[in-house]
């Protein structure tokens, strides 16, 4: 099973990241673009065994750092 | 009564080395060196010290492999029991991701690599490792980080400030910090987690020696040398 997780700062939480991309953006000369908030793609290769429990698990244990991120688990058809 | 004091270095640490020479510096006792993958500590330790450094790369978030590996496990047991933790620059960031210590270090303000000497706040100098410093005193240690900038969320930091446990300010915005916070302490004042080098400022040919006195607090507080 093919499993993305989706890990992106919380909001409210400063990303100078996409600061930097946003203000690179706007130098290619790119206008309307009001905000760029830069994130983590994971993505997993897991036996169908494994449990959303344990998927979830392996996010607030390791992916993720609960303090700063907020992670969305989505699974991929094969 | 010697000092039992122990490094750990992790794959990426690069600090390792000049924290071991500052504690046998001041201490007059060379630390036991602790690899990541050893599942026990030495027995009968008196402070235990994460280096700074990129442990593992950086690699996923800075801290966060290190934080997971086995001998971190007995670190937080150990200061659990109340054994002093330093954690400097990335041990900092391995301390505030394995939960000893609260908030998290993200990508400093100005995105860019800090690296020269700061001018930092002895904010509270009754802990272990500061009571070699006088409250409100200004002190001069290097930084050299790309990820200091410390968050948390309000109501943590209101806590932090009221239960005195940021031990050190900046006094200049360095990195983007909330409330230009360098060190806190864990609320048993036992771990303290900074991102400023005082290992890097033990004698006179470091160019500053204004980090001595964590040490020696440290080791006075302990041994009572």
């Amino acid at each position: 099973m093919k499993v993305r997780v989706h890990v992106s700062l919380k909001p409210g939480v400063l990303d100078p990241q996409g600061r930097a991309i946003h203000h690179s953006l706007e130098g290619l000369g790119f206008s309307g673009v009001n905000d760029v908030r830069a994130g983590r793609l994971i993505e997993l290769d897991v036996a169908d065994s494994v449990t959303d429990e344990a998927l979830d698990d392996m996010c607030r244990k390791l992916l993720a750092n609960m303090v700063i991120e907020n992670y969305r688990i989505e699974k991929v058809a094969a | 009564m010697s000092f039992r004091s122990a490094v750990i270095t992790f794959p990426g640490s690069n600090c390792d080395r000049d924290m071991a020479d500052a504690l046998e510096k001041v201490s007059g006792t060379a630390p036991h060196r602790v690899w990541h993958g050893d599942a026990d500590l030495p027995e009968g330790l008196d402070f235990i010290a994460l280096p700074g450094g990129f442990s593992y790369g950086d690699y996923l978030r800075c801290g966060a492999i290190a934080s997971r590996s086995p001998v971190m496990r007995a670190v937080i047991e150990a200061a659990g029991r109340g054994v002093p933790v330093l954690g400097v620059c990335n041990g900092f960031q391995v301390l505030t991701e394995s939960g000893l210590l609260p908030g998290a270090l993200l990508r400093n303000s100005v995105i860019r690599f800090v690296c020269r000497d700061v001018r930092l706040k002895v904010e509270n100098a009754q802990s272990l490792f500061t009571s070699g410093y006088e409250a409100g005193q200004e002190i001069v240690i290097p930084v050299a980080h790309h990820d200091g900038n410390y968050f948390a969320d309000e109501g943590t930091l209101d806590r932090l400030e009221g239960e005195g446990r940021v031990a050190f300010r900046y006094a200049e915005d360095v990195n983007g910090s909330a409330r230009q916070i360098a060190g806190v302490l864990n609320d048993a004042g036992n771990v303290l987690g900074m991102m400023p080098h005082p290992e890097r400022a033990i004698e006179a040919t470091h160019g500053g020696t204004d980090g001595r006195a964590l040490f020696e607090s440290a080791i006075k507080g302990l041994v009572g040398a």
